[in-house]
């Protein structure tokens, strides 16, 4: 059995006997999603399920006072009407970094959207007028939307004190806060001849995945329940239902149908312990089914204020850079706390910077729980620091690439310093130089054009733990079980590719089962971009696991010595030469059948102290250029390139890399140039559902796009591989403000980058300026 | 317990031409042509995101002309004609879709069908169109992976086979 506690380390290219790992083998359940025979949630059917909607008030902040259910319990088709007092008391809190959400509104309605009242009807319709139908008294309260609100000494307090006692921070609106630092800011910031100190802003942006989502739960014979959830992370889910409820592990079975998209947002429980009970309440199968007005309320991005001050010597090396960040995180914590400390860990950049010093907090408002969402926390802060570099860049006389040539690290060189450093685990300058060359940095900009170039880095996961079983069946086919949720990234594909190669089995012959706790092993969870390198690893390591029990019973099987034999991808070796492993297994197996089964696991341990539980296991690293033509009279942008070029240690399926990559750059060209989430003063959230929030389209793809790949073979995943998933999008914003401000002169330092702002940029210029 | 005692509308009969097959439904006046397709007819490949007529997820062709179905009623298409994925793959995999997967655009997936109806529909009325028209034409089908730039060339390269077989 394979050392299950390998460390994770760069395994290095496996040069030769590579058939299909490498090449652009086509999406595994690609068919069923051209002809529309793949099954989201919402296309599974359930013989009797019920179906449930849920009342809300359209304010942001207020009391409940009393609620009337008889309306709704005498609508046609009602099965229940549930609130907070129908629930166990005290109503259950639960959250992954905080206990703080509760089950269902209780009391008190923390942000526009959430569930006060829910209805458990015979159809879709009858749920819904019912839901319409309850009376919620309330008192609306003064809630804070802002962050200068939040942090208001008579600030409103999101959360009750009551909610979290033993924290120092629980009369404030602060969740948590962290500081970083290295060398001493104060004391000599003040002699580099260029400083440069701005406030920048990131906005609240929602993931609006094509598919909004929902919930299935039924209640099994056992007292048990199973819920139908597409969500990232399965096996917390089936955590937290078990805690919540109390339920042994093994009666609460997770069925995760694939993600119709999920970039972060679908990764924690938000109703599924409500729809749980209903479920077990009704003893009938409950479904919700999410309208995308209803996934707007249920995820975000948090949004951030930056203010900073950077300093830099007269040839343009960084000096110090100090940083003040601020996360709007809406009204429970979810994820959020991390997603502030990772974020502003790698907050400074991938910068050889001597004196820096970042203080940070997640602000609670009443808006929506911030969660997940691809960039986690890199995408804001990275904002402001590129910002920061390019405004540098300006004053000295250089240009987006040649500063960032100045202060980039080498490979093996911290970014991070004091007691828990960082270092380059990549040879990130040869990014920078090829975005550069893609982009035709040394041609002349065209007239009327702006360049710019920007790098982006994320750390990726700090901790982890996948687990895999593969099967090799007599006929030579072959199965893994594998728990990441392959919500688009492709993960399956990547299992089969490395099945292929590994114990030589056709790619056509190989099923991958995923999305069901009852027979999959465990998994921590599908973020971070950690699944190729992680259950790559579980599932190479359950590979090699098959090879060498092929290699015991073959040998068993022949009268062979073990001592003669060996294996190798797809082989046996044995004296008298290599035979396929399909040959030997069943030579191996022989009359009686059977198959082969093998087991591995890939475990990340954590680092005590660590601010973040542990050093990451990769980073991603992404360098992005665009150029852009501005209409001076109406501030539109027209972007006629756009390059992104990731550190990517070793490309598993180019096609597949090429697909991630160009998704995360045009996403990041959403909170970039047109998306944010609005809230009027009473809390609610103005441009709530496609007609009114914008995200990119077709036409908003760069006139040229090119995204590209350096392989060094220096990642810690099967082949040597990295992560490459939120790559493409943590540097976006950099580089689109950066060529903005080539184009005209000024920069702009709110996203979105929208037409008005740049208008509004030009003309408060051109007034400044002598005439 | 039906829904006309919640909405007193009534119930419609609609007789059209679904994927070359004459079918039948009794649908409440006020239920979309999607809904109708979905819960009614148990055609699940077209998806429903916006339900407002903002996404193309629900795209298929009525009449031979491009239609969100969540913006029609099912009562409308009384009497038409009308063409979803399943009806479009009732063969198996079409150039088209086969140049989706080649051109890596398949991602989540759940935006797809829509938008092979949509790309589907405008090689069938322009079949040489250009890269900017291909854009326009599909730029009221949304894809949040955003496989835009895939879809094109996929787009593109099947336009090219459906020349070269003319
Ligand atoms: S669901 Fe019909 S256009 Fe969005
Ligand atoms: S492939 Fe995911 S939304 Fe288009």
């Amino acid at each position: 059995m394979p050392d299950e506690n390998q460390k994770l380390s760069s395994s290095g290219p496996n040069a030769g006997t590579h058939r299909v790992v490498g090449q652009p083998v086509h999406r595994y359940g690609g068919v069923d999603r051209v002809t529309g025979a793949q099954r989201y949630l919402s296309d599974i059917t359930f013989a009797n399920a019920a179906h449930v909607a849920f009342a809300t008030i359209p304010v942001g902040c207020a009391a409940i006072d009393a609620i009337d259910t008889s309306p709704a319990w005498a609508m046609p088709g009602v099965i229940a009407v549930v609130h907070a007092d129908d629930l166990p008391q005290p109503v259950a809190r639960f959250g992954v970094s905080h206990k703080d959400r509760p089950v269902i509104a209780t009391k008190m309605v923390n942000y526009h959207g959430e569930p006060v009242v829910a209805v458990v009807a015979e159809t879709e319709d009858e749920a819904h007028a019912a839901a319409n139908a309850a009376v919620i008294h309330y008192t609306e309260l003064p809630g804070v939307y802002g962050l200068d609100a939040a942090l208001a000494g008579d600030a409103h307090l999101v959360q009750d004190p009551s909610v979290r006692p033993r924290d120092d921070l629980n009369s404030t609106n602060v969740l948590e806060q962290v500081e970083y630092a290295w060398g001493d800011v104060d004391s000599d910031g003040i002699s580099s001849p260029t400083i440069i100190e701005d406030t920048y802003t990131f906005p609240m942006v929602t993931h609006f995945p094509i598919e909004p989502g929902g919930i299935v739960a039924a209640p099994t014979d056992d007292g048990g329940i199973e819920i139908y959830s597409p969500v990232q992370h399965p096996y917390l889910l089936q955590r937290t239902i078990a805690d919540v409820w109390s339920i042994p592990l093994s009666r609460v079975r997770v069925i995760a149908p694939d993600p119709g998209g999920g970039f972060g947002g679908k990764q924690t429980p938000r109703y599924e312990p409500l729809i749980a009970f209903l479920a077990l309440k009704t003893g009938r199968t409950c479904r919700l089914v999410l309208s995308l007005e209803e996934a707007f309320q249920l995820m975000r991005r948090s949004g951030c204020r930056i203010h900073a001050r950077t300093g830099f010597s007269e040839s343009g090396e960084l000096a110090f850079h100090e940083m003040q960040v601020d996360f709007v995180v809406g009204a429970y914590a979810d994820v959020a706390p991390r997603v502030m400390t990772k974020g502003s860990y790698v907050g400074a950049g991938p910068y050889r910077i001597p004196r820096v010093s970042i203080n940070a907090r997640a602000v609670l408002t009443n808006t929506v729980p911030s969660c997940a969402f691809r960039g986690f926390g890199a995408p804001q802060v990275g904002w402001a620091t590129e910002s920061q570099l390019d405004a540098g860049a300006r004053a000295l006389g250089l240009d987006s690439l040649e500063i960032r040539r100045r202060n980039l690290v080498e490979h093996d060189e911290a970014f991070i310093r004091g007691d828990y450093e960082a270092r380059s685990d990549g040879r990130w300058h040869e990014s920078l130089e090829k975005a550069a060359e893609l982009i035709g940095w040394h041609e002349p900009t065209p007239s009327g054009r702006g360049r710019g170039i920007a790098v982006g880095i994320k750390p990726g996961a700090t901790t982890g733990l996948s687990q895999s079983l593969v099967r090799l069946l007599y006929d030579g086919s072959a199965m893994a079980y594998a728990g990441t949720s392959d919500m688009g990234q492709g993960a399956r594909t990547l299992w089969k590719q490395i099945l292929a190669d590994e114990l030589g089995v056709d790619l056509d012959l190989i099923t991958i089962i995923s999305g069901d706790t009852n027979s999959v092993p465990f998994d921590l969870q599908t973020s971070a971009s950690r699944s190729t390198v992680f259950m790559g690893n579980a599932v190479l390591a359950a590979c090699e696991d098959i090879r060498d029990r092929v290699l015991k019973l073959y040998a068993e099987a022949t009268g062979t010595a073990q001592s003669e034999l060996a294996h190798s991808p797809g082989q046996l070796v044995t004296p008298s030469g290599a035979i396929a492993l399909v040959e030997a297994a069943q030579t191996a197996l022989g009359g009686l059948r059977g198959e082969f089964v093998g087991q591995g696991t890939c475990r990340l341990w954590g680092e005590k102290g660590h601010p973040l539980g542990g050093d990451a296991a990769f980073y991603e690293f992404n360098a992005t250029a665009i150029e852009v033509e501005v209409d001076h009279a109406t501030g539109e942008i027209l972007l006629t390139k756009h390059v992104t070029v990731g550190d990517v240690g070793t490309e598993i399926n180019p096609l597949q890399v090429v697909s991630q990559d160009e998704g995360a750059a045009i996403m990041g060209l959403g909170h970039s140039l047109m998306e944010q989430m609005l809230f009027d003063d009473n809390g609610q959230i103005v441009n709530l559902g496609a007609i009114d929030y914008r995200i990119p389209t077709f036409n908003d793809v760069a006139l040229d796009m090119q995204t590209a790949s350096i392989e060094n073979n220096d990642g810690p995943g099967p082949y040597g591989c990295k992560g490459i998933s939120e790559g493409a999008l943590l540097c976006t914003a950099g580089a689109v403000g950066a060529a903005v401000a080539d184009a005209v002169g000024t920069p702009v330092r709110e996203l979105p980058i929208t037409a008005e702002r740049v208008w509004r940029t030009i003309r408060d210029a051109n007034r400044d300026s002598p005439v | 317990m039906t829904e006309s005692s919640l909405h007193p509308t009534s119930e419609v009969a609609v007789a059209l031409e679904l994927n070359g097959n004459l079918v039948h439904a009794t649908v409440p006046a006020h239920r979309t042509l999607l809904d109708m397709l979905r819960d009614d007819l148990g055609l699940l490949g077209t998806k429903r995101c916006c339900a407002e007529g903002e996404c193309g997820a629900c795209s298929v062709l009525l009449d031979g002309e491009l239609v969100n179905s969540c913006l029609v009623l099912g009562a409308e298409a009384n009497g038409g004609v009308l063409l979803t994925i399943e009806g479009l793959s009732m063969d198996g995999v079409t150039d088209l879709q086969a140049e989706f997967l080649a051109a890596g655009a398949v991602q989540c997936g759940v935006c797809i069908p829509g938008q092979v109806m949509a790309a589907e529909q405008l090689l069938r009325t322009n079949p040489d169109a250009s890269r900017d028209e291909i854009r326009d034409a599909m730029s009221g089908n949304l894809c949040r992976c955003a496989s835009y730039q895939r879809i094109v060339q996929a787009i593109q390269a099947a336009a090219v086979g459906r020349r070269s077989d003319a």
